[in-house]
């Protein structure tokens, strides 16, 4: 099991944060085209932050927490999970602010 | 660049995009630093269950030395800059090219 603390934390992270989805039927996975626009330009950046502040020793993972997978640039893949899942449950929560605060306006109202 | 320098590059970068390219104006908006307040203490539980347990563990030459809830403050700068940066383009996409 101790091999599972990180994906714990994103785990914890979708129970959170994707039952806006059913609940406060917030729409995002739906688009989840728009999601992808979003999200790939920024976590391209950070996958680059990562590998360059694991190159530099900013900071490791300890290899008995997490699964073992790695991507390019010794990224664990809970990383790459991460700058998945993170950013979807950020905009599940504006999404959420919206639909409970109806006269809100985030920018693309029309 | 220390983590240290990096983030807060990152913290002005994002701030950059929300004002001058994608001109989404986030950070004046209600909307957002609502959305905000909501995501920080769930960010702090996280980063204290990564951080505390020892799964993430970070130099201290190129951290600040500051903690809070056992994470270098920085990550509070990581994660700011990840979200604005990332609820800009979501906005900016919902009103300009329509993506869907």
């Amino acid at each position: 099991m101790r091999h599972l603390g990180y994906l714990a934390m994103l785990g914890f992270t979708v129970l959170g944060s994707f039952w806006l989805e059913l609940v406060l039927k917030v729409r995002v996975l739906q688009r989840w085209r728009r999601v992808l626009a979003a999200i790939l330009p920024v976590g391209v950046l950070f996958i680059f932050w990562d590998a360059y502040a694991i190159a530099q020793g900013h900071w490791h993972f300890d290899r008995a927490q997490i699964l073992g997978l790695f991507g390019p640039f010794k990224i664990p893949v809970e990383e790459f999970l991460f700058f998945l899942i993170v950013p979807i449950a950020a905009i599940m929560t504006l999404e959420a602010v919206r639909k409970v605060k109806g006269n809100w306006s985030i920018g693309d109202e029309q | 660049m220390t983590y240290t320098q990096i983030a807060l590059v990152a913290v002005a970068l994002a701030a950059l995009l929300d004002i001058f390219v994608s001109k989404t104006l986030l950070l004046r908006r209600r909307a957002f630093w609502t959305s905000y307040s909501i995501i920080l203490p769930f960010q702090l539980l996280t980063n204290w269950w990564l951080t505390s347990r020892n799964i993430v563990m970070y130099n201290s030459r190129d951290i600040w030395g500051v903690r809070i809830a056992a994470a270098p403050v920085e990550d509070l700068l990581f994660g700011f800059a990840l979200i604005l940066s990332v609820l800009s383009l979501w906005v900016y996409w919902g009103r300009a090219r329509k993506p869907n």
